[in-house]
């Protein structure tokens, strides 16, 4: 937004006054903990923050975390894409309750998220029994928690490509259909291309996410250190134990995480700019 | 190819978009499909095309029922009124898309394929632009592409949605044209639709009229102008005054007779009279088959002139086209007798 933007009817002095307060404003609340993450990590000095990461169980935990991501983002990316495809390339009957369901992990608390699986799957839950018997474990295990991230993670590709895919309509498909190309020859040729710019945002932020979940993947996990501690959960049992090097220098890699993202999301919004108009959530 | 639509219907929830429609084209014909929006002509080249099916009915290819096969496997070109050319694709490789989709065994080799697309850049006059992308193409020059794309497939049959509807007036008129010299060229059989009868008139060898899911008439562009179906098809083609009549005893009477003129059908009871603004002439005053109205405006356009005018009791205003030299000012009383109409 230009200053010389005629719209604008404040008077100078408060225009500064407003740019003013959300500048101090940001630099409380984001850039002071983030500057305050990065100098606890280096409290004392580079080796001990090294030697904090490459311990056990906080490589265990970084390893936990970015096996997580590798399932949970591919999978929440094809579901994006189909339940995106469907609602805006086809009519069918349920439409607004799929599109109000693909919602749902944003409405809900991911603590709750987290309980809907423990209910289902823990001992005393729906599945338990059974799922003993068969010897298969998953909550406190990693199949639970990749379990609640998908499903905490699931809206970002979807709410991403449907909007962008309902602006595109169905013509560059049906032209592609009349000139006799077949479903996948469709996808792969003219849908995809059509939409990948706004399917990789999706997928970065899902992976954001994914990787930075507390809530859900906590009541799941169990907490059991060296194989089912994510990188969140790492932090805070070490921060619970006043280990604040060791919790700061694993959030700093989270903070990296956060910050990286952005840069990548910053480039892809000026790539494919104007798509982004209808696409805020 | 000649194309048989039978019987067709369809239903969108409540709407019926088709309802029972019959329609036959000649091989190597120009069909134009016309009518306001919510007509069905859409629907109805959306089935032809197989990108919609219908719910009762059969379309059949040379006597082939093809009702269900997809639009895959009909070889037909179809043009978008948005062109919907693939944007990250050159233009190239837009039209050679229908041709590098092929299975193997039936997909032309490389060379060949290059070929085809020289061939058709030089029929779409644009030679030079095989390399461009859409976004970097006027929007006639896109249609233009886009029609290269739907012939590269060699289609046993060309189907248009609205092709002109998303350009400007200029553009449109020179298109038109060229459209009409590439059918020609290539001996196609062709359908388009549009809701603009100027288009319909100037390049159609036959046009549907179409309204409410239900075809008003099928005719050469002379017989839908000159001998319309019904007061639809009157209203819709072409300027039209309409006015109420009394029919009775071979004999129209206009408004609450304000005139009288013969009616060779004979019918009874009320109507409505369609007179064209040019199928008047100026009459006696007081002249018995002649409308008494009085001029609110007059123009010279080319060599005829314009008269707005308005007659008692009736609330739309009346346009006849004079000859250039009968000049009438406003607030001028005028016997004007309708030449030629229709009564329905």
């Amino acid at each position: 937004m230009s200053n010389s933007n005629p719209t604008t009817i404040e008077s100078p002095w408060a225009r500064r006054a407003l740019i003013g307060v959300g500048f101090l404003f940001l630099a409380l609340f984001l850039f002071l903990p983030l500057v305050m993450v990065f100098a606890g990590a280096l409290a004392k000095g580079w080796s001990v923050f090294f030697e904090t990461l490459v311990d056990p169980d906080a490589l265990a935990a970084i390893r936990l975390t970015l096996l997580v991501a590798a399932i949970s983002v591919p999978i929440n990316a094809v579901f994006g894409v189909a339940a995106s495809w469907a609602i805006a390339k086809f009519d069918f009957r349920g439409k607004s309750l799929l599109i109000s369901l693909i919602d749902l992990p944003f409405s809900v608390s991911p603590v709750v998220s987290g309980l809907i699986f423990v209910l289902l799957f823990g001992a005393q839950g729906w599945l338990g029994p059974w799922l003993t018997e068969h010897g298969m474990r998953i909550i406190f295990a990693v199949p639970g928690i990749v379990l609640a991230t998908v499903f905490v993670t699931f809206p970002f590709v979807a709410r991403e490509l449907i909007p962008l895919m309902a602006e595109q309509g169905r013509d560059d498909e049906e032209a592609a259909r009349s000139l006799g190309a077949n479903g996948w020859q469709i996808f792969w040729h003219v849908t995809l291309p059509n939409i990948r710019w706004g399917l990789l945002y999706g997928v970065l932020l899902c992976n954001a996410r994914a990787m930075g979940e507390f809530g859900a993947v906590s009541v799941v996990s169990g907490h059991i250190r060296g194989l089912t501690n994510t990188m969140p959960l790492h932090v805070e049992i070490l921060y619970n134990e006043y280990d604040f090097v060791g919790a700061f220098a694993v959030a700093s890699l989270l903070a990296s995480l956060a910050l990286v993202t952005l840069g990548v999301k910053t480039v892809l919004e000026w790539r494919f700019g104007i798509h982004r108009a209808g696409a805020a959530h | 190819m000649s194309i048989v639509v039978d019987n067709i219907s369809r239903r969108f929830g409540g709407f019926t978009a088709l309802d029972r429609v019959t329609l036959e084209t000649k091989p190597g014909e120009f069909l134009a499909l016309l009518g306001p929006s919510g007509s069905g002509k859409t629907t109805l080249l959306r089935t032809i095309a197989g990108l919609d099916f219908a719910d009762e009915g059969h379309v059949l290819f040379d006597g082939q029922d093809m009702t269900g096969t997809p639009a895959a496997e009909r070889r037909i070109g179809f043009v978008f009124q948005n062109y919907a050319l693939f944007r990250h694709m050159t233009v190239a490789d837009n039209i050679a898309f229908g041709l590098t989709v092929r299975k193997r065994r039936d997909r032309p080799a490389k060379a060949a394929i290059a070929a085809k697309v020289a061939e058709l850049l030089e029929l779409i006059q644009l030679p030079q632009l095989g390399d461009r992308y859409p976004a970097q193409l006027s929007g006639g020059q896109r249609q233009r592409v886009a029609l290269a794309r739907a012939l590269a497939i060699e289609p046993r049959l060309l189907l248009l949605d609205e092709p002109f509807g998303a350009l400007d007036a200029q553009v449109r008129k020179d298109l038109r044209g060229w459209l009409r010299r590439i059918h020609d060229e290539t001996g196609l059989t062709s359908i388009f639709v549009t809701h603009d009868q100027e288009e319909a008139l100037e390049i159609a060898d036959r046009i549907v009229v179409m309204r409410g899911g239900v075809i008003e008439q099928i005719g050469t562009p002379a017989e839908v102008q000159s001998a319309p179906a019904t007061a639809f098809v009157s209203s819709f083609i072409g300027e039209t005054n309409r006015l109420p009549v009394t029919r009775r005893d071979g004999a129209a009477i206009i408004g609450d007779g304000l005139a009288t003129v013969p009616d060779e059908a004979r019918g009874q009871g009320g109507g409505e009279i369609h007179i064209r603004p040019h199928d008047v002439e100026l009459a006696q005053s007081g002249a018995a088959d002649a409308l008494p109205v009085t001029v609110l405006a007059s123009r010279p356009i080319g060599r005829s002139r314009r008269i707005t005018a308005e007659l008692a009791g009736i609330a739309e205003p009346l346009t006849f086209d004079l000859p250039v030299a009968e000049e009438a000012a406003a607030g001028q009383s005028l016997s004007i007798r309708p030449v030629r109409y229709r009564i329905f």
